[in-house]
């Protein structure tokens, strides 16, 4: 199977008043046709704005893509035009956000936001819209349709808006879903019902699913494959099996440890010592370097590069280059 | 605990939901509240109609000149006596009721498109065509608006502009003057609104500029416009008035309020015939006081974050 996404060398760089800030600094991932691939990291490691520039909502005057490319089914999203990359999005790429409370327009009827795409993409008529509408409303597990799709967003529940976020992201049928923390703003269990009816969608169309969160849990249950961010970089990249099972990057081993686990009560939960490094203040070095138990002198001074450990695995760290550890 | 939460939501699936309409009942009914607000509108609504269906009742409505009837004071045939030509003071005021209150609705109804339209182009697109638009709006506000009026007022007499296309040239130029602050207002609103969740949900979605600018942003403008709309026509009103009361705005024969206020420059008319200026004055003083109560209700009803 063919890569659908394929995201080489990103960069995506914040001009601020205090220099450039690198959200996302070299990022290389793929997805491949009907995977799941998970894009995990503390909040501001550029988890979030990876997706962003795949949207191609990183404008205005101080974000950038500065450079890298996305290839979106074999095209590059980068050089298209505003009009040719409205016709991708919504229909080929759809993208749900993580508080369903405000990604909805507050004044218009849940039924008007949800003909939308359909009447804009698939060129529907307002009327087979909005019976088109009403059944995907039924498919995301809402009983009494023709009554929500007459509400407005206020009037609905933080879990029934993210199921209509679904419902409008996946009316199109799209071959990619980007799911920027669509859990987060929930409580545990809608979490679950969320997740369900994402893995239900995935099966029943074999689309694609970029999910980006910062819970271990949702990358347990959904992700065929992991990709760990920090300040901007992969640090490490498996299979889900495997990273879960070893994790060689010591931030993907403190990430692990930090998950509280079941029917075991600890004293104090682990947490990564340190904090993540100001972006303005990187120099040449492993990033993680500060915080990390295995720091050596190299990693102060020169930054790894994300190399194949195992066939399924890469990560950036010293303590797998053998040339350096015993050289 | 949280799975109470699930359940609460669970059954929040099965309750009934609101009717579609419960926003503007709502609305409604916090609007029949607020007293004042009521009382001007009704004040409003009398206002409309005297001058609208009232001269239906007239037999005075050919404004012709009766020179026995002259500056009578008044009877029970002319309710508010006649001016100095003989005609009919309340017929009069109806009829300049319906040109200044046509006046004020058309020139708001005008500048609220220009401003509407500029504003929410400045505030979406930003850049290059923000910075033309809000500089000639900027060019507009620095100048205050009544001398400008009076300006304009002065270039039409003397261009020689025919008296009918006078009422015309009126509702322009007060829509001309009027409509940066509009468009200011609009564009604030619109910078706001475009960086909100649900904006990036519309790109998302790959929705048309016009989709979005329509559909999605207009919509949240409602509330602020009707409010800044009925604000706006009180203004109107008072400008034509008082450009119309100096002589360079709507030209007698063609009566308005502020023409017909005119006679109070004339010192015998001001002393010995009350009847020829205190009913246009009142008029105006009660529509504008009225709009104005109905504007600030309705801003309480709609923009709840204004409130103090």
């Amino acid at each position: 199977m063919g890569d659908l996404l394929a995201i080489e060398n990103l960069k995506t760089y914040f001009d601020t008043e205090e220099g450039t800030v690198k959200a996302v600094d070299g990022v290389s991932l793929r997805v491949k046709q009907g995977q799941t691939v998970c894009i995990v990291g503390e909040s501001g490691c550029g988890k979030s704005i990876t997706a962003m520039s795949v949207m191609g909502l990183v404008e205005g005057p101080a974000g950038k893509v500065v450079g890298g490319r996305i290839e979106f089914d074999g095209q590059d999203l980068l050089p298209l035009s505003r009009h040719e990359l409205r016709t991708i999005r919504g229909n080929d790429i759809a993208m749900i956000f993580q508080e369903p409370m405000s990604s909805l327009n507050p004044v218009l009827t849940i039924g008007e936001q949800m003909t939308e795409p359909l009447i804009e993409h698939l060129k529907m008529s307002r009327k087979a819209a909005r019976a088109r509408a009403i059944e995907l409303i039924g498919q995301v597990g809402i009983s009494r349709a023709e009554q929500i799709a007459d509400s407005y967003p206020h009037e609905l529940s933080g879990g029934m808006l993210q199921r209509i976020m679904i419902a409008i992201a996946i009316s199109c049928g799209p071959k990619l879903l980007i799911a920027d923390e669509p859990t987060t703003a929930l409580d545990v269990t809608i979490q679950a019902q969320i997740l369900d009816l994402l893995r239900q969608f995935k099966a029943e169309s074999n689309m694609s699913i970029l999910l980006i969160t910062h819970d271990l849990g949702v990358v347990a249950e959904m992700a065929d494959y992991v990709i760990v961010m920090y300040a901007g970089k992969v640090v490490e990249e498996g299979e889900v099996v495997e990273l879960f099972a070893n994790p060689k990057h010591p931030y993907t081993q403190g990430l692990l440890k930090s998950k509280p686990v079941i029917n075991q009560r600890q004293n104090e939960l682990y947490s990564i010592p340190g904090q993540v490094p100001n972006p303005l203040e990187l120099t040449e070095s492993c990033y993680f370097h500060d915080r990390c138990a295995h720091c050596m002198d190299i990693c102060r001074t020169r930054e790894p590069r994300l190399k194949n450990v195992t066939d399924e695995s890469k990560v950036a760290c010293w303590l797998y280059e053998e040339a350096v550890v015993h050289g | 605990m949280s799975s109470m939460n699930a359940e609460l939501s669970v059954n929040k699936q099965a309750s009934p939901v609101p009717v579609k309409s419960s926003l503007w009942k709502l609305s409604v009914r916090r609007l029949l509240k607020n007293k004042l607000a009521i009382s001007g509108l009704i004040v409003v609504v009398f206002m409309f109609a005297l001058c609208f269906i009232g001269p239906l009742f007239s037999p005075y409505t050919d404004n012709k000149i009766h020179m026995a009837m002259m500056n009578k004071a008044p009877s029970l045939k002319h309710w508010l006596g006649t001016d100095a030509l003989g005609r009919d003071v309340l017929t009069r005021l109806m009829q300049a009721g319906r040109i200044s209150l046509t006046v004020g609705l058309a020139s708001m109804l005008l500048s609220l498109f220009i401003g509407l339209l500029l504003g929410a182009i400045a505030g979406y697109y930003r850049g290059i065509v923000d910075q033309v638009i809000m500089r000639v709006a900027d060019l507009l506000l620095t100048i205050p608006g009544l001398p400008l009026l009076f300006i304009f007022g002065a270039l039409l007499s003397e261009w020689k502009v025919p008296t009918d296309y006078r009422m015309y040239m009126v509702m322009l130029m007060l829509s001309m003057i009027n409509w940066p602050g509009l468009a200011r207002m609009v564009r604030g609103q619109m910078l706001s609104l475009r960086e909100r969740e649900f904006m990036q949900a519309a790109v998302v979605l790959g929705l048309r500029d016009r989709r979005k600018l329509f559909n999605h942003l207009l919509p949240n403008l409602v509330p602020l416009l009707i409010v800044i709309a009925t604000l706006n026509i009180g203004g109107a009103i008072l400008s034509e008035s008082v450009l119309s009361f100096f002589g360079l705005g709507v030209m007698p024969p063609t009566a308005t309020w502020g023409n017909m206020i005119d006679a109070a420059n004339n010192m015998i008319d001001f002393q010995e015939r009350p009847w020829l200026w205190v009913p246009p004055g009142l008029s105006i003083f009660a529509t504008v006081i009225a709009i104005n109560l109905f504007g600030d209700g309705l801003r309480d009803v709609l923009d709840p974050k204004q409130k103090r």
